[in-house]
């Protein structure tokens, strides 16, 4: 049974608790044991954390990677910006022995050591490439038969020379898992648009944020998608939180809840009120 | 008037960006960026203001946060210039000098205060509690020696100069 130490983030379990329980419920049923990140905190944030003070960033995402580290088990994310800071941290601390040594200077502090061994991987990447699509097709025991349009993000694929996930202009491994519970990805224009939040761009800029957002549910409208299918939470929170302002109303799922819904999930176990958007089923 | 500031590419370097020098201007980064597309940031000007030193245009700037960091640029760039570590070292820069916007002083304090960059809300709360999840999430939030450790990092790299 693959084992990973589950690393939460913040928008997960303290915005839409759903995307956490789906989770859960869908490695159960897929063989994955989850076993939670005792005592980590925020990644911490890529665009805005790692924007204002490197070595805080370096240094804060250096302590979850050891966490993990002294548990013995890779992470795993359900969120891309978690995953584009733990990734990049651990990249950075292999590649850069010094710079490994200077952040286990600050970590000594607290008693702890990063040797610099951690592997970190995205839930939807896991799905793709450890369970493989024909074994989720196996567990589907409610074939959905959406119209949805899949929402990769940027910090899941980019930068791709590191991430190697999938080719970040044409990616493909997210349509194939969300084909796989029957639901069907309808092809769009400019499909890898970033969400606009990112960057820290939704907290000083919000306005201009929606306008990338917008411009991703004008393309998503007019494929004929019912439902917005992500992988990271804060894309989820862009997607969820501007429609009603801008006048949308397609409902937002993370990966997770769309598997757990395929895989027979309570839809009370999906959180789903704490949508914005009304997601009806 | 422009004033270039020969130490700056020192400090851009010792933040990390010191691959600015490799860009030779072609506007590739430019053509495929969405903020560029809505506002009147342009990246491949702040690369050649950043080899060019200017950095009191730069650290003033508000198209300095204008990236959302999605790395298209990054991805189509002839020159492998790893434009957002650029981005991001210059965004150090300019918080280190004081520059920053209310909202992100507000995310910092709240990763400084609960070790996440949200607080945790009542409703969501009930909902977890409802669904068989620990009401608290068994984060830094559920450990407050675990928050200490955390504390400590951030006092050890000037974060809570930042967040005053
Ligand atoms: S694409 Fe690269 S080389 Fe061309 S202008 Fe932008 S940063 Fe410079
Ligand atoms: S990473 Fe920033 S500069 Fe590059 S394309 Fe995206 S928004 Fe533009």
């Amino acid at each position: 049974m693959a084992k990973y130490a589950f690393f939460l983030g913040c928008i997960a379990p303290l915005r839409y608790p759903g995307i956490e329980k789906s989770t859960r419920e869908v490695c159960k049923a897929l063989d994955i044991e989850l076993v939670d990140l005792k005592d980590a905190s925020c990644c911490p944030a890529p665009g805005v954390i790692r924007a204002f003070n490197k070595k805080t960033w370096l240094a804060a995402a250096a302590r979850n990677l050891a966490l993990a580290e002294k548990a013995g088990l890779p992470i795993v994310t359900i969120c891309n910006g978690c995953y584009g800071s733990l990734f990049d941290a651990a990249h950075e601390l292999k590649e850069n022995p010094a710079l490994l040594k200077e952040v286990n200077g600050i970590l000594a502090q607290v008693g702890m050591e990063y040797k610099g061994t951690t592997v970190v991987r995205h839930f939807a990447e896991v799905l793709y490439n450890e369970v493989g699509v024909d074994k989720i097709k196996a567990k589907i025991t409610n074939p959905l038969s959406y119209k949805v349009a899949a929402f990769y993000g940027c910090h899941f694929l980019k930068p791709s020379g590191i991430k190697n996930v999938d080719d970040p202009e044409n990616p493909h491994i997210l349509d194939d898992l969300i084909e796989a519970t029957g639901a069907k990805s309808m092809p769009r224009q400019n499909k890898t648009l970033c969400c606009g939040a990112g960057g820290g761009l939704k907290a000083a800029f919000g306005d201009v944020a929606k306008k990338f957002t917008q411009t991703n549910l004008e393309n998503m409208k007019a494929s004929g998608a019912q439902y917005i299918i992500d992988v990271c939470p804060f894309c989820h929170l862009q997607f969820d939180g501007v429609q009603k302002e801008l006048g949308y109303s397609i409902p937002v799922l993370h990966l997770s809840q769309l598997m757990g819904l395929a895989m027979g999930m309570n839809a009370k176990d999906l959180a789903l009120s704490a949508h914005v958007t009304p997601v009806t089923l | 008037m422009v004033t270039p500031n020969p130490d700056f590419a020192r400090q851009i370097a010792e933040a990390g960006g010191e691959e600015v020098k490799m860009c030779f201007q072609c506007g590739t980064c430019t053509a495929g960026c969405p903020s560029g597309r809505q506002t009147s940031y342009r990246v491949r000007k702040l690369m050649r203001m950043a080899q060019l030193g200017l950095k009191d245009e730069i650290v003033n700037s508000e198209e300095l946060w204008e990236c959302s960091t999605c790395y298209t640029c990054v991805e189509r760039c002839p020159r492998q210039v790893p434009i957002v570590d650029i981005v991001i070292a210059l965004r150090n820069i300019a918080v280190s000098e004081g520059h920053m916007f209310d909202a992100h002083k507000k995310t910092a304090q709240n990763l400084a205060k609960f070790g996440h960059t949200v607080s945790v809300s009542d409703k969501v709360s009930a909902l977890r509690k409802e669904m068989g999840l620990p009401e608290v999430p068994p984060t830094v939030l559920a450990n407050a020696a675990a928050k200490a450790d955390l504390d400590k990092i951030l006092k050890a790299t000037g974060f809570c100069k930042i967040v005053e």
